[in-house]
This record gives structure tokens, sequence and C-alpha cells, in this order.
């Protein structure tokens, strides 16, 4: 929360007659708001720099405090309320009220009024201010200027000229919030358009949030366009689950189905924006391989079978089992969820071996997580807010534009708006390290340790960690000794959207919900005790050791969730192990883990489930349903419940509403952390390595069915030093090869000058396995050679 | 005193090759400059501001005091930025002179740089006239060259570059703020005021913007001293200007004088209307100032007599017209202009200027409706007070002083072609064949 502005810093101004006390700074249109007056406006808005351009928002100011007045109206958008003023709107003052209304008919000329076949029609500024502050009738029988329609901005953005009132909010978003300056205004007059470079499409994770700015229908996304009325429409306000940002959404359905989602507006969290992973990523529980029926394996083969039997099959393959279980949760699910995926692996199956990450891991990361993360005090937390008023903030092996959008947003603007000095130990200065202004330290990943080690920081230092640290071992290590040392603040910020919370629930093999731990009698019983049975005490397995185990035969069964094999670093191994156990899947789409598993149980998906999210700020972030289930498909919750029952225990609930009353009646751990095992960082030898992290927008199968969206993805390039291609003999050759220790893989090459040397640069892309496959993961030694352009498939 | 021509800027412009260095210093140039050198920099703003020289471009702002109003404690490099984006229709004044004497300017850049502490000044020149920009580049490379500019200047210890930008032919870049962001590099449209460039001008740093010709006096008031230069002129606008005059005169050009000749006067040095024709109305300071017709002849053409007569002094272009001339033709030609120039940044001048070209095309055509005159003047209202910069007042005051001297002949429009009413080639100035029927433009 912001703190309480002092007294001195208020003034006093006059609207409409109306006293009205606003912060010393306010603009005449904002403090009208405060008094309840709402004053047409087009170019304005509350988190964009004012720019006057539209004039709608003129008002007569009688007295600009200092016993004089403006002659002319004054626009409200640009003037600075100062004390003593006195400023007439459209409500009191028939100058402001005439000036409404001829800027208004001004606007209109140009615009084709073609609402009836607009997609902004019902919801248009434009058509409501019209509507309030504008006249009856237009006396313009001119001419009006027509544009061929509509012209793409991107593959995502379409753009109808003639309906542009030119307000700039759309570049000046561009500018100003995302930094990617790819559209801009171009001619003059009235032939004034937005346009993008010739050849250079709008490029930004970002761009979904100028058609929604946009005060007409002029920007659309291909993806909604003419797929609904928003009358028609049905909104839900829920949170979006395609990271860890917990950014508020607002979905719009019809008949059923989600036809789009918005920025909903959530000051602490994403104010009003949205990245287009999170808007346009909606469809992919709809896609051919959506599972409606429970499926058990006959004679090797998957075949649709009736709710009954297939528990049956599911609890009959468990018992056989019996200690020998462990249970992957994956990272999408919701708190209540994970909650119950918790209490069923430890009532239920009787084992600690549970864990969410279903993608690389370390131990050392968990002892990290149980260390410092798990229910720790909200004092020690860190919010949106805090990094926006930070004086420093490191970023640790931490890509903030793609792996949490809205951080990135919210450094950017504490970046340009209040000097905040961002330092980021990264390989290269990306393009979105350099949009909030970082200062790189080019490390290799495996001196990552090191570099953390000499980083300079104080407890006013913010410093943020993702997921990459897995990856890097001694990371963790190094991070502990400096936070410890200097009291600085810091952050874990996975990527996916139920981390958190399974990290609260419990869902990691030596922890318990809120804190508790496997290995703390005190703290193990008292888990005991709420829950009513003796809890075990033998450590657990992780995800990896799991897979492991499995393909060894030491595991009998697997109880999966929604992930793919494919999100591992090691696919082949957990395949392996998916294999031989015996697997108990529950998904919603037919995952590369479902599809080896002998009993699929189809389960809800989000849009039609309830519950909550922690975002990376562990704040409580509501999911609400927002479509209903028409489909066979039951809950997790209410699928586990069964599976207890069949197996002789019962959870005690079978909805999130229940699951959340007891989650909230469970005690937090206060009790002390264990310590971390020191994990030495390995030497580090003088060869390439790999660097790599997933980019926002890649072929993650939660952006299925999105087309449009996937289409913007960035080219997928190898980034290099140029010293480094000289050094391996490759200064003119456009293609790499990368080798690893089970496969190569060729990528076009991106000379990037601020790569560190010794490092080459590619992105995870999970789906098409085609790093994992090779065998290289990030800080892997990679063997590097000049390689002919790869023949496009079909030649 | 007004009633002589003083050539002091022009005095030079006849000479043979008067652009060059040599000429320019033959004729006593760069004399003000070393006076000014031996002067501290505030001396020299005080000479300015006591000589009360008046801005030239158009406002009248006073010079010096728009020097002083930079704030010198800013750690910021200072700036001067030399307004030569002249386009206004009707307005030559400061083309002829970069063309002529471009080393004027330069000096005068030289030494009001020095005044405000500034090391850099960039002249902005409006960028269809190729000519006086090679001119003007020639100019300020033999300054380099004779020592005048760059370090050390004339060994004072005074350092100054000069960058000579060429625009990219945009009227609105003659506003100071749309010049400033042209310069840097933006789209040339106006920027929101306060910040004002004496505070946070070019690249956010203290700047002082001024008209070519403002600067081009400044030497000879440091040569003759301020004295001399308030020896000409009226009470409150002093010294001497270049006066425009265009149209249907029988000798159109520069005509220097002091401040509060009349437009009588300078007609008459104008060798009079042409032959057989009488005055119909002028401009006295370009498209954007209210025309005036043949009754205010002995006003006072200064900054308050002109305001007086609920116009301005703007650049001192009279553009004349005889009584064959079409008003409504004449306004829908300026109005063409402000609408193809209009930056697009505001909706009022955008849109307004397009609505009213499209009602002057009707009453020019005679197919203008009943009330649509009314509904010029009501747009023109519209438009007034409304908009981002001044471009849009610019293009209405023509409307609105057109129609008010001369209502009937737009009424004309309800049911008769302007080309028939008064038939273009009578005006012309010179043999037009089938003038008469391209107006359809």
């Amino acid at each position: 929360m912001s703190e309480p502005i002092p007294l001195a810093q208020m003034i006093t101004v006059t609207i409409d007659g109306a006293q009205v006390s606003v912060p010393k700074g306010t603009l005449a249109i904002r403090a009208a708001e405060a008094a309840g007056v709402a004053i047409p406006r087009f170019c304005d808005h509350p988190l964009l720099d004012p720019v006057g351009a539209c004039r709608q928002c003129l008002v007569e100011i009688t007295d600009a405090g200092n016993g004089r007045g403006f002659p002319k109206p004054q626009p409200s958008c640009t003037t600075e309320a100062v004390d003593g003023m006195v400023i007439k709107t459209q409500v009191t003052s028939q100058i402001a009220k005439d000036a409404q209304e001829e800027i208004l008919e001004l606007v209109l000329v140009n615009h084709p009024l073609d609402c009836p076949i607009c997609d902004k029609g019902g919801e248009c500024p434009l058509q409501n201010q019209s509507l309030a502050n504008g006249r009856t009738d237009t006396r313009f029988d001119g001419v009006k200027l027509g544009y061929p329609k509509p012209i793409s901005l991107s593959e995502l953005i379409l753009l109808d000229r003639e309906r542009c009132v030119l307000c700039a909010r759309c570049t000046r978003f561009s500018e100003q919030i995302s930094g990617d300056p790819f559209i801009h205004l171009v001619e003059r007059g009235a032939k004034s358009q937005v346009a993008i470079y010739p050849d250079q499409p709008y490029d930004s994770y970002f761009s979904g949030n100028v058609t929604q700015i946009c005060p007409v229908g002029a920007l659309t996304s291909a993806d909604y366009r003419f797929s609904a009325r928003p009358f028609d429409l049905r909104s839900t306000v829920t949170t979006c689950e395609n990271c860890a940002g917990g950014c508020q959404i607002r979905v719009d359905s019809r008949h059923g189905e989600i036809r789009r989602r918005l920025a909903g507006e959530n000051p602490q969290v994403n104010e009003e924006w949205s990245c287009d992973k999170g808007r346009f990523g909606f469809a992919s529980g709809h896609q051919e391989d959506r599972l409606t029926r429970p499926l058990v394996r006959k004679n090797g083969e998957l075949v649709p079978v009736s709710w009954p039997e297939a528990i049956d099959a599911a609890v009959t393959g468990l018992k056989r089992a019996r200690l020998d279980v462990g249970v992957i949760t994956g990272g999408r699910l919701t708190v209540e969820t994970n909650y119950t995926y918790s209490r069923f692996a430890r009532v239920v199956l009787h084992t600690n071996s549970i864990d969410f990450r279903a993608r690389a891991q370390s131990d050392e990361e968990a002892q990290f997580l149980a260390r410092y993360i798990a229910s720790r005090p909200s004092e020690d937390r860190v919010t949106y807010t805090d990094l926006e008023n930070a004086k420093k903030v490191v970023l640790v092996a931490f890509e903030p534009e793609d792996e949490s959008p809205m951080i990135f947003l919210r450094l950017r603007k504490a970046n340009r708006k209040k000097g905040l000095k961002v330092v980021s130990i990264a390989p290269y200065a990306s393009r979105g390290a350099t949009k909030i202004g970082a200062e790189i330290i080019p490390t290799r990943p495996t001196d990552v340790p090191q570099a953390i080690r000499n980083l300079e920081i104080d407890a006013d230092t913010i410093v943020l960690a993702g997921v990459q640290l897995a990856q890097i071992p001694g990371s963790f290590t190094a991070l502990s000794e400096k936070i410890e040392q200097s009291g600085a603040r810091l952050a874990w910020v996975p990527r996916r959207a139920g981390e958190v919370g399974a990290l609260e629930a419990g869902c990691l093999p030596g922890l318990l919900p809120w804190g508790h731990l496997v290995s703390d009698d005190d703290s193990r019983d008292r888990m005991s005790d709420f829950w009513g049975d003796r809890l075990p005490s033998t450590p657990g397995l992780s995800a990896v050791e799991l897979f492991q185990a499995a393909s060894e035969g030491k595991i009998k069964a697997l109880v999966t969730a929604g992930f793919e094999a494919a999100d591992f670093p090691d696919p082949d191994a957990v395949l392996a192990g998916v294999e031989k156990a015996f697997v108990v899947s529950l998904e919603n789409r037919l995952s590369d883990v479902a599809a080896q598993a002998n009993v699929v149980l189809p389960v809800d998906l989000l849009e039609t489930t309830e519950g909550t999210f922690l975002n990376w700020e562990q704040r409580v972030c509501p999911v609400d349903e927002a479509v209903p289930n028409m489909r066979a498909a039951m809950t997790e919750i209410r699928v586990l419940a069964a599976l207890a029952e069949g197996l002789g225990k019962t959870l005690g609930f079978r909805t999130a509403a229940t699951a959340r009353i007891e989650i909230e009646s469970l005690p937090i751990w206060e009790g002390p952390r264990p310590a971390m095992t020191p994990v030495e960082a390995p030497e580090t030898s003088k060869a390439i390595q790999l660097a790599t992290w997933r980019e926002l927008i890649d072929d993650s199968r939660c952006l299925d069915g999105a087309n449009s969206v996937q289409a913007t993805a960035r080219e997928v390039v190898a980034r290099i030093a140029p010293q480094t291609l000289r050094d391996e003999g490759m200064a003119t050759s456009t293609y790499v090869r990368l080798t690893g220790a089970k496969g190569s893989v060729v990528y076009p090459i991106v000379v990037e000058p601020t790569m560190v040397d010794g490092v080459i640069w590619v992105p995870f892309k999970a789906r098409s396995w085609e790093l994992n496959r090779t065998g290289l993961a990030m800080g892997a030694e990679v063997i590097l050679a000049a390689a002919p352009a790869p023949t496009k498939e079909g030649e | 005193m007004t009633d002589t021509l003083t050539p002091v800027l022009t005095r030079n412009w006849g000479q043979p090759r008067s652009w060059t260095l040599d000429a320019y210093q033959a004729q006593g140039g760069y004399d003000g400059l070393k006076k000014a050198l031996a002067m501290t920099p505030v001396e020299v703003m005080n000479e300015v501001k006591d000589a009360n020289l008046r801005g030239r471009g158009g406002a009248g702002f006073p010079t010096g005091m728009k020097w002083s109003f930079v704030p010198q404690d800013n750690p910021n490099p200072k700036y001067l930025v030399v307004n030569g984006d002249e386009s206004e229709p009707g307005t030559c004044k400061d083309i002829p002179l970069l063309m002529a004497s471009p080393h004027t300017l330069v000096e005068g850049v030289i030494i009001s740089s020095y005044a405000i502490n500034a090391h850099t000044a960039f002249i902005y020149i409006r960028g269809e006239v190729v000519h006086p920009i090679r001119r003007v580049r020639q100019a300020v490379k033999e300054a380099y060259d004779a020592g005048l500019l760059g370090k050390n200047i004339q060994g004072s210890g005074y350092d100054l570059d000069i960058i000579v930008h060429s625009g990219a032919g945009a009227y609105i870049c003659g506003e100071e703020t749309a010049l400033l962001n042209s310069l840097e590099g933006l789209r040339g449209q106006p920027r929101l005021r306060p910040p004002f460039p004496a505070v946070a001008g070019l690249y956010a740093s203290p700047t002082v913007v001024n008209n070519v010709e403002s600067i081009a006096t400044v030497p000879s008031i440091l040569a003759y001293g301020k004295d001399w230069f308030t020896s000409m002129g009226t009470e409150k606008s002093k010294g001497f200007t270049i006066y425009s005059l265009s149209g249907h005169v029988a000798n159109p050009g520069q005509y220097e004088a002091p401040l509060g000749t009349t437009m009588r006067q300078l007609i008459e040095w104008a060798g009079g209307i042409r032959e057989g024709h009488e005055l119909k109305f002028f401009t006295p300071g370009g498209s954007s100032t209210p025309i005036l017709t043949a009754d205010a002849l002995d006003t006072v053409m200064d900054f308050e007599g002109l305001a007086a007569a609920g116009t301005m002094l703007g650049t001192k272009a009279m553009q004349i017209f005889d009584e064959t001339t079409s008003i409504v033709r004449t306004t829908r030609r300026w109005v063409e202009f402000y609408k193809h120039e209009s930056c697009g940044k505001c909706t009022p001048c955008r849109e307004g200027t397009w609505w009213l070209s499209q009602l002057l095309a009707r009453l020019e055509a005679g197919t203008a409706q009943e009330g649509d005159v009314d509904k010029l003047l009501s747009v023109c209202d519209d438009i007034t007070g409304k908009s981002f910069c001044t471009l849009a007042e610019g293009a209405v005051a023509c409307v609105t002083s057109a129609v008010r001297h001369f209502r009937e002949e737009f009424e004309v429009g309800y049911h008769t072609p302007a080309w028939e009413h008064l038939p273009y080639a009578r005006s012309a100035l010179f043999p037009v064949a089938e003038a008469d029927k391209e107006v359809k433009a």
C-alpha cells in the first residue's frame, strides 16, 4: 500500500462548486474525477504521459488559483490543479459544455460512424461520450476520409485507419509503457495515421493492450475481431493462469465459450495491462486432444470407460504399488488443488514423494525455497509496489520480459519515472533488459554463483531470482550467503502460475503445507494432528528422482497432473519412468505423459473451476468460474476425493470452497527453518557454454489455438559474441550447429555484441524438444560448428 | 521618423557577391562582434534589452528579455536556435536575407550565443530553400576558416559551434517547440508547455529560439549602439524592420523601414497598386493575420498599431490584392495551405481545417447552400481558442476577417462560382491561358 500523503502536500480545488482535496501535482481531469465529475476524454489515460491532443476535456477555469481565470477553455488533462483553482466543467459551465460539444462534432468529422459493424460498438468511449456529451446531430455534410481496411500492424493487431481519432494512446503505450516503439504516427493533418515501419511488424509482447485502450474501434485483434458484440458477452473477473504474475483479467464469454480476455484493473498488480500470452492464451483446452472421458489402458490401448471403472482401475493400481508411489503436480494448479494433492500424497498414499517442479530442478533450490520463501512473514515479502519504489533491483539469472512480463512493465515504469537502477546477472543485454535500463553483469551460466558473491548490494536492494537458477549448481548457495550478509530483500519469481501455491501447499518432498517441515518432528506432528493421521517421516523423492526410480522399478506407481515430459531437461528419462510405472494421469489434454499412462482421468479446465492462485508476491489472487462445465470432466479435487475413498481414506472435502476453508484454518510454521546444505559451484571450464531460457511467446502448449499470437513469436536464433564466433572460426557463418551429449541442432546466427565470450544463447523451446533431445541445458558444454542452412520441410 | 527607408539589414543586398565574407567585412561586417567580445555577456544582453529589440518572427516578444529567462545556474548546456523555417504565405524576409547576406545572421548568432553563454547554436532553415541553405553553410564554413567560429573566437576565449540544419518542409516547424522536436529528430509537432524552452528546450536544456531577422538585427545594435537603434521606430516598437510586399503592386519586394510606417507609405515605395487598379484588401503580416482593407491604409504598422486595428504585425508580410481578386478564392487557397500544414496532433486544427476547406470549396464553386457562410463562421468559432498551438488560429483568422469585410462576396457562392463572379485571369500578374478553368483542384 502506498504511504498516506502528508497534508502539506494536499491542495484544495473547487470543481463545479464543490471543494475537493487532492495531492499536489494532480491534473485537473483527475481532480474532477475525485469530485465525481467525469470529463469526456480520448487521449487522456492515467497511466500514460499527458499529451493534450484530442482537446475533448476542455473546461472553464475561472480562477487559476491566483484570482485570475483563463480567457480560453483549458484542457483539463494537461492542466495541473493548483490550490484555490476554480474549475467549471460541462456540468456547470456553458463555455465548457459548448467547447466539448464542438470538439466532439469535430472528432466525428472524419469518423465513419460504422458502429453497427464495429467491434467497439457497445463499449466504445466515442459512442458513449457522443451520447453523454455531444450534440444529437452533426452539421458536417462533406466528404470523410476513407482508407482501405484493415491493415495489419502485426499478425495479431489490425488497424482500421478511418476509425482512428488520433489520440496517440497506442503509440504512447508502445513508447512509454512497453518500450516497443514499432508503431508511430505518420503523415500529417487529417491524413495522420498510425503506421509501422516498412517491412517491420509491430513487435511487442504487450500489443494486445493497444486494442483495449483504443477509445474507438480502430485497433482490433485478429483473434477477437467480429466474434461477438460486447452486450452479448458475459464477463467474469478472474486471474490469469499463464504465469506467476497474478494479473487480474476479465474473461468475456458467449454461449459458454470464451471469446476474449481483457486486462483487469488491479493497481497493485498489473495496473491496467496484460501481456499477449495472458490476453490471448485461452484456447489451449479446446483443441482436438481435449479429454472428456476417462481412459483406461486395455491390451496396450487407452480406451474410454465409465468413471467408476476408471476410478477402480486407478485404485487397484495404486494399492498394488503400496508405498512405492509418487505424485508430480506440475506448476499450473490452484492453491486448493495443490493442497488436495499434498494431503492426498501424505495422508492417502502415505508418501513424501511429491513435487510440483515439472521442470529443471535441484535439491539446492528446494532447500532454498523451504528456508527463504515458503510461508515467510508478509513483511519479508516483496510486492510490485516495492519494486516500483526500490532504489536498486538485481536480477539474478532472471529475464523479466520473458519470464514475468508484469514485473518487466513495473521495472520499466520505475526506471523511466523514478530512475530505478536495475542490475542484471545475465549472459547478454537482451532487448527486455535494455528497455528497463539494466546494467548487465555479463556472466557465463556457471559463473553466476561467483557473480552473485561479487554483487554490491545492501538492505535497500531487492534481488529477484527465477527458475533458471535451478540449473546452475551453487547459485542458491551463493544467493543465500549474499542475502544473509547484505540484508537485501528477496523475491523468487517462478514462471508458472501454480508454483508459489504449490510451494505453500507443501508439494515438495521436504515441505508440508504453510512451511511445515517433514524433517522437523514438532512441525510434522502439528500437521499430523491437524490432518488426524500420522504423516510419513521418511524423506520423499523429487520429480526427477521419481522418474529415475520408476524406470529402475523402485517406484511402482505415479499420480501425475498437468505437465509434459518435454518440460524437463531430459524428457526421455521422464518417459522411461512413465512407461515402467503404473501411472494415473489427471489431465485435460492428452499430454505426452497422459498418452503413456495406465489410467487417464479427465479434469476440468481452469476456466470452469474456481479457487485461488498465489502469485510471486505470495498474494492471493482469486480464480472464478468463467464458463460452466458442459463436459464429463470433474474437478481434480473431486477425482482425488474419489481416489482417496477407493483407497479407504477420506480427504474431508470435495470442492475448492471447502478445501479453502480448511486451508485458511491451517497453522503456519513459524519455527526454525532448516539451514541449507552448501553446494559447491563446479569448476568452470573454457568450453563454450549454453545459456537458455524460455521466451514468453513460443510454442508453449498454453498458446495452442492462439495462432495469431504464436505468429508474433520472436525468430528462433542463436546469439553469440563476435569474438567467440571468430575464435570458433565461424566469423562468416550464418548457421551454427550445437552439439551436446545426445545430439545436435542447427540455428541461424545472430551476432550479439553484448554477449559474454564463450557462451551461445538459444531459446529453450520445450514443445519441440529441440534442445533437450540434444542433452543440452543451461550451462552445458556445447560444441559449435558452422552449418549449412537447414532445408525446409518438404524440400 | 517613419517615412524613410532605413536599409540596415538590406543595405548590402545589391552589392556584388554580398554573401561572401570578404564583401561583408568590406562593409564593416563583424564590427559588432568585435565590440561584443570586448564586453561581458551580461553587458551584451543588457545592450539588446535596452535597445528594446522585439522579436521579428511575429509575436514581438522582447528579445533581450527572452535571453534573460535562460537560467544560467542550470548545469545543462545552453543552446541558441535560430528559427529560419519561414513558410507563411506572403512572408519573404528571412530567406532573401539568408541568400543575400548570410554573414549578417552568422555574426548575430555569435553575439547572441555569447550573450546567453551558449557554445552550440543551431540554424534551422526550411528545407525547400536549398540555395539559401547552401549560402548559410558556406558562410559558416568561411567563418570557421576565419577564426570567427570554433575554439577561442578572435582570441576571446569564447567557443562556439554553429550547426546548420535543414528542415523537411513543414510549416508547423516554425512553431518553436515543434522546431525543437524536429531538430531532435522527432516528429515536428508542438510540445506541451510548461516546461518552456528557456528552461527545458532542445535536449531538455535551456534554449533560446529566435527568428532569423531578430538575430540578424543584433550586430547592428552592437555596432551602432542602442541609442541609434531606439532613435528609429515608435514608442514601443523600436528600430527598423523588413516589410515584404507582394501581389498587386508595381514593384513588389523587401522594404526596410522603421517600425511604424504606414501601409500607404509602403505602397507608395512599391510604386503603387498596379496600373489602373485599386486596393481591395491586404494582409499586414502574412496570411495568419486578419486582413485589412483600404480603410486601414494609414494604420501605423507597428505591434501596437495593428493590434489596435484588430490584427497583428506578424511577419510584416503584406500581400496586396486589387479589386479583381476573389476573396473567396484567396481565402480558400490560404485554408488549403493550413489544412495541408496542420500537423494533425489536435482535433480542432486537424478536423477543422479539413471541414473549412470543404465549405470554402463549395462557396468557390457556387454550390454552397444558404447558411454555409454562417456555418463557416461557426466552425471557425469551434476551432478558435481550443487548439494545441496557434497554427489553427491563423487558419481561422484569415477566414473570419475575410467574411467580416466581404460577406456578400462569400454569399455569391450560394449561386455563382467565384470564377464567374471575378474571372481569375484578370487578377493574374501575367497572361494566363484558361486560368479560370483550373479551379477545381
